[in-house]
């Protein structure tokens, strides 16, 4: 392979592999953002070193710093990144502990590179390979937590719409959590699917907790009441908070095609009496 | 060309959609259904579209419009089996179809007919409780 041009910064490495290492392990013994609650200073230096070693390797190999020299390195910072960001690690704990490898590379370019133009472009390479590096563990912790977000994200979609059968014919959707156009079509589509399924014609819609209704919220809510109607089913909309009625007083929000009551038990209560069904008590009440 | 064919049963006109509905079907769809609703004096007209899975705002127009028709032509309308995405596009399309009766199924529906049929009969003595003597029976 046709190396371009020895670089001192693999030099410094190679040769003065073990100052660097000491001098980063002060830098970072220093740095604020050490944390010796949750790393020992064994496994930090193992670390460290072996770090420094790929780091050796990859300067050596000549290559840029997106280059397949680097390979290795990135992989080593990814899992890195990962673990330290199970350990309770910040991101910019984890970039720090990077970035503070600038201090000690520049004291060795300082003392090893001849001429001083030389060593502005030296720092310059140095400095831009740590940079890339630093932010590279960065960018894998957010994609980490994206993931996690995503995934809960989904989690939540899933859990927050189930369909609950409450009697023969009577369907009930106890909803939960903030409407938003991706849930509310989500909430559609399965309550359609079970009255299919279960051939409901009535199904009571209960949104005590719901935390707020808006004008897109009610919209949302009189389309899943008129495509259930299309299929040929009722609704009902339970779980109306005062301040909810409120609200959608004050929004000019029409619910008056909508049967609507203050609690799930009267709703309930209504679509036994739509269903044919009666309720009594057999026994007196315990208290009474 | 292939109609959708309009069965009488009783009082009642049967119309099942099990091909996909395009717009020249619909149009003679209304066209037939009409005019069978005149010549056979019916009072009810069962629509059942469970085999529909998509409809466009044309065809969906037109649901509403042959039930309309047929509403003012003095046939009860009843629209059965809709499916769950049928649903939703006509709901996003504006469609409503307000006055039009719904079922889950064509045995549902029917039944939803029939009681319509048998209530002139029940309304035409109404039991009436005079206005003052009390609260109502229910509740």
């Amino acid at each position: 392979m046709a190396t371009s041009r020895p670089t001192f910064l693999a030099t410094v490495l190679q040769e003065n592999g073990a100052a660097v290492l000491d001098a980063w392990m002060r830098e970072q013994a220093d740095a604020p953002t050490l944390r010796p609650d949750l790393i020992s200073e064994a496994e930090l230096r193992q670390q460290s070193s072996e770090l420094l070693q790929l780091l050796g390797a990859a300067a050596r190999s000549g290559d840029p710093v997106s280059g397949v020299g680097w390979d290795p390195v990135r992989e080593f910072l990814s899992s890195l990144s990962v673990s330290r960001t199970a350990m309770g690690f910040t991101a910019v704990e984890t970039a720090t502990f990077i970035f503070s490898l600038k201090q000690p590379i520049f004291e060795q370019l300082r003392a090893v590179v001849p001429d001083g133009k030389r060593l502005v472009d030296e720092l310059w390479i140095a400095t831009t390979t740590i940079d890339a590096l630093g932010l590279h563990t960065t960018s894998v912790a957010l994609e980490a937590r994206e993931r996690l977000i995503l995934r809960q994200q989904e989690d939540m979609l899933e859990l927050s719409t189930p369909v609950v059968n409450l009697w023969d014919g009577i369907l009930a959707l106890p909803m939960i959590g903030t409407l938003d156009s991706a849930r509310t079509q989500v909430v559609m589509e399965s309550l359609l699917q079970r009255i299919v399924e279960t051939g409901a014609e009535v199904a009571i819609i209960d949104i005590t907790g719901v935390p707020t209704v808006d004008t897109l919220v009610a919209q949302h809510l009189i389309k899943t009441v008129t495509a259930a109607r299309l299929m040929g089913a009722d609704c009902i909309i339970s779980g109306i908070r005062p301040q909810i009625a409120a609200t959608i007083v004050h929004l000019g929000v029409d619910l008056s095609n909508v049967a609507t009551k203050a609690t799930l038990a009267d709703a309930f209560r209504l679509a036994l009496r739509r269903s044919g069904h009666s309720l009594g008590r057999t026994a007196p009440r315990k208290d009474a | 060309m292939d109609r959708i064919p309009i069965l009488k049963m009783g009082p009642f006109l049967l119309v099942t959609i099990q091909v996909d509905m395009h717009d020249r079907l619909a149009l003679m769809l209304q066209d037939d259904l009409t005019s069978r609703i005149a010549d056979t004096g019916a009072k009810g007209v069962l629509i059942d579209i469970s085999a529909l899975e998509m409809v466009d705002s044309f065809i969906g127009r037109m649901i509403a419009n042959i039930a309309g028709m047929a509403r003012v032509l003095d046939a009860q309308t009843v629209v059965t089996g809709m499916q769950p995405a049928v649903a939703i596009t006509l709901v996003e399309l504006g469609l409503s179809l307000p006055g039009v009766r719904t079922a889950l199924d064509v045995e549902r529906g029917m039944a939803l007919l029939r009681s319509f049929q048998d209530q002139p009969d029940e309304a035409a003595p109404p039991p009436r409780v005079d206005e003052g003597a009390g609260a109502g029976p229910d509740e």
